[in-house]
């Protein structure tokens, strides 16, 4: 067991004990390996079961929205910031939620790890800062863990949590070292035609399960316009244009919003990469008006106020 | 029906009777995937995958199906009059189809084609002209439960053939009369390969070390496990999305409904999630399955409880464990059922 994970265990038990929280939401050992499970521990003998991983790849943020009474959170860099916005869209309030922040390791792609061995059975996967032991049927192997971070989680700007009401473990390295201006960057060397096509392709096996909707904390519409009937705005089939609508629309609600968490990417089963949209927008919020989303509690965000001298996008 | 044998090497000629009455679909490799394709006589076929990403379920229940279709113009006398579409237009093969997946077609028969008067059309068509050739498993996955559920690796119901894949050899079962008719040509098998079979079924079995127990549940009655206290936790960190329905072979909600373009209309039907809130909204605005938990709750009551009731015991499940595989928060079916099954203490 690594150290985060014990110490995160002896603060739920105490806030559990103390009756600071009703529940501690974080993770638990999953059932299959890559996979831990959100987990929500009511009792300091359920806190007892919580770890840290590197496969902890939901957002934990997602599941304060609507949720009573007091809960503690585990929030690292991207999940604080979600959490940040929640605060700051009415959705949460401060005062019923107790943020254990944390720094992220960088979580890891499960789905980059199963590639390198396509033909064989894995049924064990563990971690330590350095290395991924994979264990399957009749074989063994340890690869190098910083070569299969989640993509999202090379180019983190905040691994540590920006807001926090304890800190759990040692504030650690700020950024993941890539670039992430560069997830933009191959929409914005396109000509119109390309970027469709790519952009077609890029969507082309969309079962529109809508896991990345419902796993993202910023997604807490009571009606969302693709489940909307009277009118309905969105068709039931598999119709590209309903899939391409869906896909065009969600990315854009989430200008402004987006902390680039990846939780959507990690969640999708036929591995869409969504993010290519949201990591545009994202660049351009922060061009347009040197914004991030879900660093403090004060700054609004940009597309809920008119400023006379806002940039002129559309032009 | 003797089983027969085959070289590996000459699987092509197999498929090449098969494939003169038959459109042919296999499991191929995609990157890191398994996906179903169109094959032809000649390709390779994979013999070393678990199973297909996503089931074969679309073949006989497409994710969007058209029912009818018709001239969307009220003022035209033959507008507005439902057309019917043209059945299958030739026969399919499916090779290589895991017995847990061909399972899963025999219990959705069960459901689709429950009694001459309310036999799904659309359902049936597709199922009498599908030849379905099976794949014994060889190595079950960490996820697979098929022994707890009816079900097991070398499980024959649904299948009209069954290959054994012993090496450079393939041990094949012809099930039924088309089954037989398609091997008739191939030479019996020695008593060897037959026993080779038998061993790897056994050796396959006793890999499949996980599983449900169902005996609680089926002895409580319908209210007592619909009030079961486990309940309270299990929807905690679902999300209620439609992954763990449309990955599985055996869940079969849909929605109907009529599109129009300018003169033309459609009556389509799609797959549906009874984890979406949506599916049973009422237009009174009421809805009885209006929480994550009474949504959560019917898809293991309905596949665990509700279907054997109805359906003379048949489980709405087969044990190939995608839903756990691919569900985003790791809600894992054995553990919800064996959960279902403790023992509820006052
Ligand atoms: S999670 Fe993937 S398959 Fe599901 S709706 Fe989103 S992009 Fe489509
Ligand atoms: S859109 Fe994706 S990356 Fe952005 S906040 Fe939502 S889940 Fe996270
Ligand atoms: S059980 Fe998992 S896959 Fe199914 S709806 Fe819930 S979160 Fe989605
Ligand atoms: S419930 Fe899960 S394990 Fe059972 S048949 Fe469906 S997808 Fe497979």
């Amino acid at each position: 067991m690594n150290d985060i994970t014990q110490q995160i265990r002896t603060t739920a038990r105490r806030l559990l004990e103390e009756k600071t929280v009703d529940c501690v939401i974080g993770y638990r050992k999953g059932t299959v390996p890559m996979q831990e499970e959100p987990y929500f521990a009511y009792s300091p003998e359920e806190a007892d079961t919580l770890v840290w991983t590197g496969f902890c790849v939901n957002n934990l943020a997602n599941f304060l929205i609507k949720r009573p009474g007091r809960n503690a959170i585990l929030a690292q860099g991207c999940v604080s910031r979600n959490i940040v916005g929640l605060i700051k869209e009415n959705q949460v309030q401060r005062e019923n939620v107790y943020i254990l922040g944390v720094h992220s390791p960088g979580m890891l792609d499960a789905e980059k790890i199963k590639a390198q061995f396509p033909d064989r059975v894995i049924t064990k996967v563990t971690e330590d800062e350095q290395e991924i032991l994979v264990q399957g049927w009749g074989f063994e192997e340890r690869l190098e863990r910083k070569k299969f971070k989640r993509n999202n989680c090379f180019t983190c700007t905040h691994r540590n949590a920006v807001l926090y009401d304890e800190f759990i473990g040692e504030q650690g390295p700020g950024t993941g070292g890539g670039n992430i201006d560069k997830v933009a960057a191959p929409w914005e060397a396109m000509d119109s035609d390309s970027r469709w096509a790519a952009f077609e392709d890029a969507f082309k096996d969309c079962i529109r399960c809508y896991a990345c909707r419902n796993v993202c904390p910023l997604c807490y519409c009571d009606v969302c316009f693709v489940d909307e009937n009277n009118p309905q705005w969105v068709g039931k089939s598999q119709l590209d244009a309903d899939i391409y609508t869906f896909h065009i629309l969600r990315a854009f609600h989430c200008a402004g919003r987006c902390t680039d968490c990846g939780a959507c990417e990690s969640a999708c089963p036929v591995g869409i990469k969504m993010r290519t949209l949201t990591g545009k927008l994202e660049k351009d919020i922060r061009e347009f008006y040197d914004y991030q989303p879900g660093l403090d509690l004060e700054t609004p965000p940009p597309l809920t106020l008119y400023r006379p001298n806002d940039p002129d996008v559309a032009g | 029906m003797p089983e027969k044998i085959l070289q590996k090497e000459d699987a092509k000629d197999l498929l090449r009777v098969c494939s003169r009455e038959h459109e042919l679909f296999a499991p191929v490799r995609d990157g890191s995937r398994i996906i179903w394709s169109p094959v032809a006589p000649d390709d390779r076929l994979e013999f070393e995958f678990s199973n297909t990403d996503l089931s074969p379920k679309g073949f006989m229940f497409p994710q969007t199906e058209r029912l009818m279709h018709f001239k969307n113009r009220p003022e035209d006398p033959q507008g507005m009059i439902m057309e019917q579409e043209a059945g299958l237009s030739r026969p399919r093969a499916l090779v290589n189809i895991r017995p847990c997946d061909a399972k899963a077609f025999a219990v959705l028969d069960l459901v689709f084609e429950r009694d001459a008067s309310s036999t799904d059309v659309y359902w049936k068509d597709k199922r009498e002209n599908t030849l379905l050739i099976g794949l014994a498993c060889k190595h079950p996955c960490p996820t697979c439960f098929c022994t707890s559920v009816n079900c097991g690796p070398h499980h024959e119901e649904g299948l009209d053939v069954l290959l054994v894949d012993l090496d450079n050899r393939l041990l094949v079962k012809p099930l039924t009369a088309s089954g037989e008719k398609l091997t008739a040509d191939l030479p019996d098998a020695g008593q060897a390969d037959i026993d080779q079979a038998a061993e790897q079924k056994q050796e396959a079995e006793a890999a499949i070390t996980s599983g449900v127990s169902l005996d609680s549940i089926a002895s409580r009655t319908v209210l007592e496990e619909y009030e079961h206290p486990c309940f309270e936790r299990i929807f905690e960190s679902c999300i209620n999305c439609g992954t763990c329905t449309y990955f599985c072979p055996t869940c079969h909600c849909f929605d109907i409904q009529d599109e129009t373009q300018e003169d033309y209309g459609r009556r389509i039907r799609t797959w549906d999630s009874c984890m979406s809130w949506l599916f049973t909204h009422h237009t009174s605005g009421h809805n009885p399955r209006g929480t994550k938990k009474d949504r959560v709750r019917q898809r293991f009551m309905h596949k665990f409880k509700y279907m054997p009731i109805k359906l003379d015991g048949a489980i709405g499940c087969v044990g190939c464990g995608r839903c756990t595989s691919k569900c985003p928060v790791n809600i894992d079916v054995r553990s919800v059922v064996n959960r279902m099954n403790e023992s509820i203490s006052e």
